[in-house]
């Protein structure tokens, strides 16, 4: 257990260091971005509802996008990944372009997602639902598929592998039962399963404590944080304060589409523009007597008008 | 009333080359929604492609019977892809919604007056079995001691059963490998599936165009055991007739469409026979002013529906299917 503990701590340091020179300011330059968009625009009608300028994800730290709620985080999420197309914008993966670029190719690229509901395969066991996740399949071409001899080494390597990860996830008992008939907390737990067999180099969490028992949540943390230790890179969405404080190596605030905020987690929670975007600006300012008039008095204009109203159709 | 006509009749129809083309539409239809939760409604659309292919192929335009069967298959493989590009990104209704539309809009093509000096008019096409009855190794007619078939009855059947043992081993084989895998996760969720990395859009056009073919053998079957195709032989019925055999059966297993056409055939010719015998004669069993015999024949899909309700209601998942599943996807 020690030793795991310093990995861990090993992990949070690096990450730690590697952003320490980065300035506190939205759209800030990393040392060594995995991810970077560039004026990312999605309207959904006259609403704009993401509409961001610049932002770089750090490779191999976690970091948390939060945002009050409708902020446009899961619309970006959406774009990054494939899953919705922006009307305007560029991101890159690794140097590599992903505009127009199809979810299952983002996804063979290296950069997969989980969601927000879960996606747990009901009907299929929590083992396939595993199997599904490993790439380069033989048996999965219609072709091949027919002998079983040519994917069966395939499939038996694959099983080991996804063996493993369910014993590290605490399904492993679960195996051969139905995907469906997990409580929530498990699926949450087999979807990020599902997602490792894939061995992506960057994790995109959609908001992974939604509906998460507090005891699951503290198993949850340790999994995201050790993805970490291997070497991937974690973004997540997330409205769980306590865990954006507490395994976030960066955070990036979102609000009415835009980033507004980024910086560790310390300053970032104490930064006033972070505060307002999720209290409202004056939430706190008193009001002064000449706007408590001047409100009074609209207030009384109204209930005129509709007297009069209520006149003229009598 | 007499019995023993009716089992045997029934029997005969429950094997007969009708039950082979139900079972056939029905398994290809079991690729399609049993595996991938595709819903085509227009079944009958790839049969008459299938099945007019064939026909017009020999009879208007003189090609070999082997080239035939291959531009009747080709044709499915052409109408899947018609169907499949504009609607397999979209949601699971619009397929629905096209596929039955297209086979409409295929019936009456293929009846038109202005195809008529392709495909016949209303009249359609005949004698494009002559090949298949020249190889007939049947010569006399099969006695099975209480039923028997005709030479070239039998022939189609034997065809007809084996084509659906092939079919039925090419599905097993596909659903535990690991394709059938991503076609049953996309059938719970193709945007999971999608997040992994597989291209569900390519494997739901496999999906429709491998259940086409197998549909597209249905019509083979239909055409050659007539020795005629009209385009009535492809109404719409024709497609809820074979969803009905997959549900009886139960989706998503191999031998559920199989059962299914067995079962289905049995029971509308015991209900067919018994009512009409029981409404013939000066002195029948069913009193006249509950049902007469012209009544008698339309009474049989009225029981048959009310058969199937109870089928739905005491047993959702089909006789094969897994109760297991059914109370996961009540969630």
């Amino acid at each position: 257990m020690p030793d795991e503990r310093r990995t861990e701590a090993a992990a949070a340091k690096d990450a730690a260091a590697a952003l320490a020179d980065v300035p506190r300011e939205p759209g800030a330059p990393k040392p060594d971005p995995i991810l970077v968009a560039d004026d990312i625009v999605r309207r959904f009608g006259g609403l704009t509802a993401v509409d961001v300028e610049h932002v770089e994800i750090q490779r191999g730290v976690i970091t948390g996008l939060i945002g009050p709620n409708g902020a446009g985080k899961t619309t970006f999420f959406n774009v990054l990944t494939g899953f919705d197309q922006p009307d305007n914008g560029h991101w890159e993966f690794n140097g590599r372009s992903l505009k127009g670029t199809a979810a299952y190719r983002v996804a063979r690229m290296g950069m997969v997602r989980t969601f927000q509901l879960t996606k747990a395969l009901s009907r299929l066991s929590v083992m396939e639902n595993m199997r599904l996740g490993a790439t380069g399949q033989r048996g999965e071409s219609l072709w091949q598929a027919m002998l079983a001899p040519l994917w069966r080494a395939q499939e038996t390597a694959n099983t080991g592998r996804a063996e493993k990860l369910l014993e590290r996830f605490n399904l492993g008992a679960k195996s051969a039962d139905f995907a469906g008939s997990l409580s929530g907390g498990q699926r949450k737990l087999l979807e990020m399963a599902r997602a490792l067999m894939v061995e992506p180099e960057l994790v995109m969490l959609d908001e992974p404590m939604a509906g998460v028992n507090p005891a699951l949540k503290q198993s949850l943390l340790g999994h995201v944080k050790s993805l970490r230790e291997e070497g991937m890179t974690v973004l997540f969405v997330e409205h769980d304060m306590d865990m954006v404080r507490d395994i976030s190596d960066w955070v990036i605030v979102m609000a009415q589409g835009k980033i507004i905020s980024e910086g560790p987690p310390e300053a970032v929670m104490g930064d006033q523009r972070v505060i307002d975007a999720y209290l409202g600006a004056h939430h706190d300012a008193a009001l002064t007597e000449e706007e408590e008039e001047q409100m009074l008095a609209e207030a009384e204009r109204a209930a005129e008008a509709e007297r009069a109203a209520q006149g003229r159709r009598a | 009333m007499d019995w023993a006509p009716i089992f045997t009749n029934s029997i005969q129809a429950s094997i007969g080359p009708e039950a082979v083309v139900y079972c056939l539409a029905a398994i290809g239809l079991n690729i399609h929604f049993g595996y991938t939760g595709l819903l085509n409604f227009g079944q009958a659309g790839f049969m008459a492609i299938a099945g007019y292919g064939l026909a017009a192929s020999v009879v208007t335009f003189g090609l070999p019977f082997w080239l035939a069967l291959l531009i009747g298959l080709g044709g499915t493989v052409v109408f899947a892809l018609l169907l499949g590009v504009p609607t397999l990104r979209l949601r699971a209704d619009y397929l629905a919604i096209v596929t039955i539309a297209a086979a409409e809009i295929v019936r009456q093509l293929l009846g038109s007056q202005a195809l008529r000096n392709w495909f016949g008019g209303k009249d359609g096409r005949q004698g494009f079995s002559d090949p298949l009855r020249a190889i007939n190794p049947f010569t006399q007619d099969v006695d099975l001691g209480f039923m028997s078939f005709s030479p070239f009855e039998f022939w189609v059947m034997v065809i007809g059963w084996i084509l659906v043992a092939v079919c039925c081993l090419v599905v097993w084989a596909l659903m535990r490998s690991p394709w059938g895998r991503v076609l049953k996760a996309i059938r719970e969720d193709e945007d999971a599936v999608r997040s992994l990395g597989k291209n569900v859009y390519g494997y739901k056009m496999q999906s429709l165009i491998l259940g086409g073919l197998i549909g597209g053998l249905a019509g083979f079957i239909m055409g050659l055991s007539r020795s005629s195709i009209v385009p009535d032989n492809f109404q719409a019925d024709i497609t809820f007739f074979a969803w009905t055999v997959l549900l009886l059966g139960g989706a998503a297993t191999v031998f559920g469409p199989v059962v299914g056409a067995i079962l289905f055939w049995l029971l509308i010719s015991v209900l067919g026979n018994f009512f009409s015998q029981a409404t013939a004669g000066p002195d029948p069993l069913m009193p006249v002013w509950l049902m007469d015999q012209n009544q008698a024949s339309l009474v049989r899909f009225i029981v048959l529906g009310l058969a199937l309700m109870l089928l739905m209601i005491f047993r959702p998942q089909g006789i094969f299917g897994d109760k297991r599943e059914l109370a996961i996807n009540a969630r």
